[in-house]
């Protein structure tokens, strides 16, 4: 038992936080996922977690909690990209980069300001790559809360949504407002982003919400079970993470654990590399886990 | 015909920036009839269908779906767009997208029926589809495409079925049998078709109608009432052959003529 769990691990109450939150920001990131890898948007998801950075390092600036920070300015960043982006692929792609432009400045000036004030570096650590064993408890109810209706939100739009994911004129033949849709699933994108900012940091949090949709859309034949497969992946990545995060204290001399946002995210990546084998592709094929609903 | 048509085209004109796209198209079309809308690229066919769709706005002139006014959602109309990429990345069975047409503008949840679920295999069926209905639609082939696009189309059960230029990219071999299923999809569904294409002859057999646009202008009726010299010469302005031959038409303009804008280019292959 001591061999994979280090003393003290269940007993830990920031463990048990960790492990609460990690799971909770690993199916909402895996759902998400799914949606964004089909609709191509992980570089708008990427953008979206720079401006949450924005708002995690001003409110930490003017005192406020850093989930009101990710969230608020993830909301409003995702209203932008739509303002500015039209409907077409390109002008979309335009817009994630303008709004990725200046959110990134203003987060550098905040994560400044952030340090001058408290004379740390650890804000800044907090903020880029998450803090997932200092999390206040009382987070947990408000990141449940948020998911809950992030899911509910996406569950709402799941039909309108995936026909628009696979071809927008289809979509709107069968009269469904592309541009609401859309929209809609920015503000998906916005929570999730924040909820996974807080667990493993903003620049991170594009690999949980990638890494394991991606690897299920590989393995799976249809979207109802690459999302099943996504929350398995995602949830046990995150929770190797922590572990092995836990772990490492024990490993190096310097009395300090190793971040476990590494360990998510080359968990993450492995899984990814894993799902393009050979060999996993012909089970695919053959129909062995495609009966996955 | 006492009843009313499932669609009317009143006098519809649109510009883009100036140019005179369409210019007062009139036509209409009736219960289960098969109707070809012919014309050389870029004579504004798509732009033609996405008006009747409702997707774009006409600069003049109405539309009338079974009587009424066009309302953006209207159900009544099933479309295949001209080009549709499908992913082949994404996931998604054949069966899941016909079952996207039943449904997919519905908000909120809900598990499809045991009765929905049998439609879509019915119309997979009906499209010779079921054999690749578990297959992921991206990776299928163009005319197996088109097929899961069709029941798509299909599954909502339309008056009207709207198919931009389904011929296009498709051997003579699919083709033909792409034409002949849509044409018994037809009388077996009791649907309308209006079907683009910029080459008439292998829809001739099954047209009931056709509708021919040059130039922004739309001469409709039978075959035999507008595949004429008389007709087709004063649609474009200036005179052009008919030539029937081996059950197949050649439309060739004089000697001189600004050839261009026909869209059948007359061939020599004897079929
Ligand atoms: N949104 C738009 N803005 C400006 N011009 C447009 C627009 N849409 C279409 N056009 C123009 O209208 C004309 C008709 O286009 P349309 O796509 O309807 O032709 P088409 O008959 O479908 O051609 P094809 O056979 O190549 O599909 C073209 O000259 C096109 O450039
Ligand atoms: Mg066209």
């Amino acid at each position: 038992m001591h061999i994979l769990f280090e003393p003290g691990f269940f007993s830990s109450s920031p463990v048990r936080t960790a492990v609460v939150m990690g799971a909770v920001t690993a199916i909402v990131s895996a759902i998400v996922g799914v949606f964004t890898v089909v609709r191509s948007q992980s570089f708008a998801g990427h953008a979206l977690t720079d401006v949450a950075t924005t708002g995690g390092s001003g409110a930490f600036f003017y005192g406020l909690s850093p989930l009101v920070g990710f969230i608020g300015a993830g909301v409003i960043g995702a209203g932008a990209m739509d303002l500015i982006g039209v409907q077409r692929a390109r002008s979309r792609d335009l817009a994630t980069g303008i709004v990725l432009g200046a959110a990134t400045g203003l987060a550098a000036l905040f994560l400044f300001l952030d340090t001058t004030k408290s004379a740390t570096t650890g804000a800044t650590q907090q903020i880029l790559f998450g803090s997932i064993f200092t999390i206040n408890p009382r987070v947990i109810p408000i990141a449940i809360f948020l998911s809950g209706v992030t899911l509910l939100l996406v569950g709402v739009i799941y039909r309108p949504l995936l026909l628009n994911s696979l071809n927008a004129d289809l979509a709107s033949a069968r009269g469904i407002g592309v541009r609401t849709v859309g929209l809609l699933f920015m503000f998906a994108l916005a929570v999730s982003v924040a909820l996974s900012s807080i667990a493993i940091g903003s620049i991170l949090s594009t690999a949980l919400l990638i890494g394991p949709a991606a690897a299920a859309l590989r393995v799976t034949r249809t979207i109802g079970a690459a999302m099943v497969v996504a929350c398995i992946l995602g949830v046990a990545t995150t929770w190797l993470g922590i572990l092995l995060s836990y772990d490492s204290y024990y490993w190096v001399s310097s009395g300090q654990g190793l971040p476990v946002s590494f360990f998510i995210v080359s968990i993450a990546l492995l899984l990814y590399l894993v799902s393009g084998l050979p060999v996993i592709r012909r089970v695919v094929e053959t129909g062995k886990l495609g009966t996955v609903a | 015909m006492s009843e009313v048509p499932v669609l009317e085209v009143d006098n519809v004109s649109l510009s883009f920036s100036g140019r005179r796209i369409l210019d007062g198209v009139s036509f209409e079309i009736h219960r289960g009839e098969f109707t070809g809308l012919i014309g050389s690229n870029g004579v504004g066919k798509t732009t033609l269908l996405r008006i009747v769709l409702g997707l774009q706005r006409p600069g003049a002139g109405e539309i009338r779906v079974l009587g009424l006014p066009l309302s953006r959602h209207s159900r009544s109309l099933g479309y295949v767009p001209q080009k549709v990429v499908l992913d082949p990345d994404v996931p998604l069975r054949a069966r899941d997208l016909v079952a996207l047409g039943l449904d997919a503008h519905r908000y909120g949840f809900g598990r499809r029926t045991k009765q929905q679920r049998e439609l879509v295999d019915k119309i997979l069926c009906d499209v010779d589809a079921e054999h690749f209905a578990n297959s992921r639609v991206g990776s299928l082939s163009g005319g197996e495409q088109q097929r899961v696009l069709i029941a798509h189309a299909l599954v909502s059960q339309p008056k009207l079925l709207l198919l931009d230029e389904p011929l296009a990219n498709l051997d003579p071999k699919s083709v033909q049998e792409i034409v002949a299923l849509l044409h018994r999809v037809s009388s077996d569904h009791d649907v309308a078709i209006l079907l683009s294409a910029h080459e008439m002859n292998a829809l001739l057999p099954v047209m009931d109608r056709i509708v021919y646009l040059t130039e922004g202008r739309a001469a409709s009726g039978t075959t035999e009432e507008v595949v004429r010299s008389d007709v087709l010469s004063k649609l474009y302005g200036h005179h052009v052959d008919v030539l029937k031959l081996h059950g197949r038409v050649l439309v060739v303009a004089e000697p001189g003529a600004e050839a261009g804008d026909i869209p059948d280019h007359p061939t020599l292959t004897v079929s």
